[in-house]
């Protein structure tokens, strides 16, 4: 079966293409881009009129927790699957710290299993760096490499020993693997519901001070110096923070980051009124911090956004603000307000869709994220100008504890494709 | 982007209900003052108004232990008429599981009026305010706010001063973990006086100085010619936390005593909210000398403010 998707406007960040054109999809994989039209489409051919809209490749999201194994009632595979098609997302890297943990390769094989069998999505587990994600003793990260885990980590809880992490970014380095952190420092941060500060203050909320995040970056830098680990920050969020990040990259270590759209779309203001839908770790920050994330998407210091996904039911964040738990959907409004920034005029179109497609491919070294003859079709279509509002409760999938409830964006999915197959729009 | 916080609580601070006093302006808190004045004549002339509130339903909800705060409403309601029921939480289904909410339904299925609720968690009434018909007071949430008392403290204060702009009130003690102190902050500040914070930096929360006051870590400093000397409980806790060494050493260089009072005004007013540690952060003959202490009046005015919010809560109530 061939398709030919006409009339769009092709955005390749990994090769810099941005034109118009088209592109020929056959037996699920690309065959043919910006060709010159053969007339009329032949007998059997599917085509597909964009309209003039973006056809961009399928969005790679290399941070996102999911509720199953261990937490169905938030979140399966299949409603996780629906929300990423919805969100433009053909690739998911997913965090191990589920229960139980993917501390073993029986369980990164199953995790990546249960995601093919979505069809409409690659998973791809990360392997824990300690076993149970515990901080207590490392986890077999040859096997984990070995069965397939993109990069090695304790998902939301930071290593804290820092014996522990040496160790790690030495015995990684024998495999090439990556080791990511959760950058901040647990004993500082412990009992926190909001980063320190003026409103944490009038809101009465226990603090988690911005040098909690400063503090372990440093540190993990220095341990990164010390063993020539590979090293990943997951969602950094302070200006001093980033800081360090770019000061290392410039001395040349190996050292990357992310951040997620929270951090440089919303600022502490959005936890006013106790709203619990905007609790998330590391917590929103105050607005100066904001724009620093927004500086380092625009000069490259940060590598890749990611959704930072993290279902959570109903049950989870009706509770006092200290007591509900953190951590906001992230699927669907990954792309919308990814392009909020470049509606604002910080990134240019092929910059932002670079950091949700090639760059984080490229980090983790993954054949996604861009538009290749040969390569599978997994395309996104989006139209940036059309607007929608976010809206809990209405969002495809299960989990509804969007962050960004009632956010008016610029920018919605029409199409998503896997291995050329639709599976949304 | 929206920078700055105080709209927030602006809107929060609906007519409804009495969740706080961020924002709250002195055209809001200066008829409660009055009307609680009025009433506190009342009581002391023994007549009662039992029929201002007669017919509506008062519960105390307390998750928190407290048995000055509770009585205090529960006699303010009495006084003006209502039925008034105590629920606390050793003998609520909350230890059952049951949710803040699941109590929220059940506390509309009995119509219930005016809900006072005190939680160990700050933000708990304004999430079961967002669920429940009642006008809720907020008696006390976690380190965010106490509205009841912060009033009661200025009517007192005002009651011996006859006004609260250009005074100097220096609040010592547990800064970080009270949520009397923040109440007290944003009333006083708001009504024109000058507000000091008096304690060791790690009982000091993250940029208290942005919320208008001065801060001093020395009590020498603090009360120099203040008008009132507001003293915070110190729990035991914060000596386990490491937040302070010792009692002994808090009492030593934080704590009240007759020397230290000395620094303030000649007619300077000392005030607790209770209970008190005695020999912890104030000297036992400081908060017994009658010249000073005013902790008792306090107590009595928290009776009479209490009648005047319900009173206008429940009026507010009735026009809607």
């Amino acid at each position: 079966m061939t398709t030919i998707f006409d009339n769009v406007r092709l955005i390749d960040p990994a090769s810099g293409l941005d034109r118009p054109g088209r592109l020929r999809v056959e037996g699920g994989r690309i065959v043919g881009i910006d060709e010159s039209p053969s007339g009329a489409a032949p007998e059997g051919v599917e085509r597909i009129d964009g309209g003039g809209a973006v056809l961009c490749p399928g969005l790679v999201d290399l941070r996102a927790s999911l509720g199953e194994p261990g937490h169905e009632y938030r979140e399966t595979f299949k409603s996780a699957a629906k929300a990423a098609a919805a969100g433009g997302i053909t690739t998911l890297a997913v965090l191990p710290d589920s229960a139980p943990a993917v501390d073993d390769p029986a369980m990164a094989r199953f995790i990546a299993a249960r995601g093919g069998e979505t069809g409409s999505v690659d998973v791809l587990p990360y392997g824990a760096l300690t076993r149970s994600c515990a901080g207590e003793e490392l986890a077999e990260i040859g096997l984990l490499h070995e069965a397939g885990c993109v990069a090695l980590t304790d998902g939301r809880r930071a290593l804290a020993s820092p014996r522990l992490m040496r160790l790690a970014l030495s015995y990684a380095r024998a495999f090439g693997a990556i080791v990511v952190q959760h950058p901040e420092e647990p004993a500082l941060a412990k009992g926190g519901a909001a980063t320190e500060g003026e409103l944490a203050t009038r809101m009465g909320l226990p603090g988690i001070p911005a040098a909690a995040e400063a503090l372990m970056v440093a540190r993990d830098i220095r341990l990164a110096k010390l063993t020539g680990g590979r090293l990943h920050f997951g969602h950094v969020s302070t200006g001093e923070a980033i800081g360090l990040i770019r000061a290392a990259k410039a001395e040349g270590l190996a050292v990357s980051c992310d951040t997620a759209p929270p951090y440089f779309d919303l600022n502490e203001t959005a936890i006013g009124d106790f709203r619990t839908y905007a609790k998330l770790s590391p917590p929103l920050r105050p607005e100066s911090d904001r724009r620093a994330v927004c500086e380092a998407l625009a000069d490259g210091t940060i590598d890749a956004i990611a959704s930072d996904h993290m279902p959570r039911d109903a049950d989870d964040k009706r509770l006092p603000f200290a007591q509900a738990a953190s951590g906001g959907t992230g699927l669907v409004t990954l792309l919308g307000v990814t392009l909020a920034r470049v509606h604002d005029g910080t990134l240019s179109l092929i910059e932002a869709i670079g950091l949700v497609t090639a760059r984080p491919a490229a980090l983790f070294g993954l054949r996604a994220g861009r538009l290749a003859v040969g390569d599978a079709a997994d395309l996104c279509l989006f139209d940036p100008e059309r607007g929608w509002r976010v809206e809990a409760g209405e969002l495809p999938g299960r989990a509804q504890n969007t962050p960004f409830d009632g956010r008016a964006l610029e920018g919605r999915v029409l199409g998503t494709w896997k291995d050329g197959a639709r599976v949304f729009g | 982007m929206r920078d700055g916080t105080p709209h927030f609580f602006a809107r929060m601070q609906s007519q409804r209900h009495l969740l706080g006093l961020q924002g709250m302006h002195p055209s809001q808190i200066v008829p409660i003052l009055d009307l609680a004045e009025s009433y506190a004549l009342l009581n002391r002339s023994r007549k009662t108004q039992r029929d201002v509130l007669r017919g509506l339903t008062l519960i105390n909800l307390f998750f928190e232990d407290s048995t000055r705060t509770r009585t205090s409403f529960e006699l303010a309601g009495k006084r003006l008429g209502a039925d008034v029921i105590n629920m606390s939480v050793s003998t609520s289904s909350v230890n059952k599981g049951e949710t803040l909410l699941d109590t929220a339904a059940t506390l509309n299925a009995m119509r219930t009026d005016l809900l006072v609720v005190r939680h160990a968690q700050s933000g708990a009434p304004a999430l079961l305010s967002q669920k429940v018909d009642a006008a809720v007071i907020n008696a006390g949430d976690g380190m965010h706010e106490h509205p009841t008392q912060a009033l009661l403290d200025a009517l007192t204060i005002r009651r011996h001063f006859g006004h609260l702009d250009g005074l100097t009130v220096a609040i010592c003690g547990d800064v970080a973990h009270s949520r009397v102190a923040r109440s007290n902050i944003h009333l006083l500040t708001a009504m024109g006086a000058e507000v000091r914070v008096v304690a060791p930096p790690t009982l000091l929360p993250g940029a208290i100085n942005q919320l208008g006051v001065q801060v001093f870590h020395h009590m020498a400093g603090g009360l120099a010619d203040a008008h009132v000397v507001m003293m915070l409980r110190l729990q035991r806790e914060r000596m386990s936390a490491g937040l302070v060494p010792s009692a002994r050493e808090y009492f030593r260089f934080f704590g009240l005593d007759a020397e230290r009072l000395a620094l303030a005004r000649p007619d300077a007013l000392v005030m607790h909210p209770g209970p008190m540690n005695r020999g912890v952060e104030i000297d036992s003959p400081v908060a017994d000398d009658a010249r000073h202490s005013v902790i008792a009046e306090q107590v009595e005015m928290g009776v009479a403010v209490r009648m005047a919010v319900l009173d206008l809560l429940s009026r507010r109530r009735n026009e809607t």
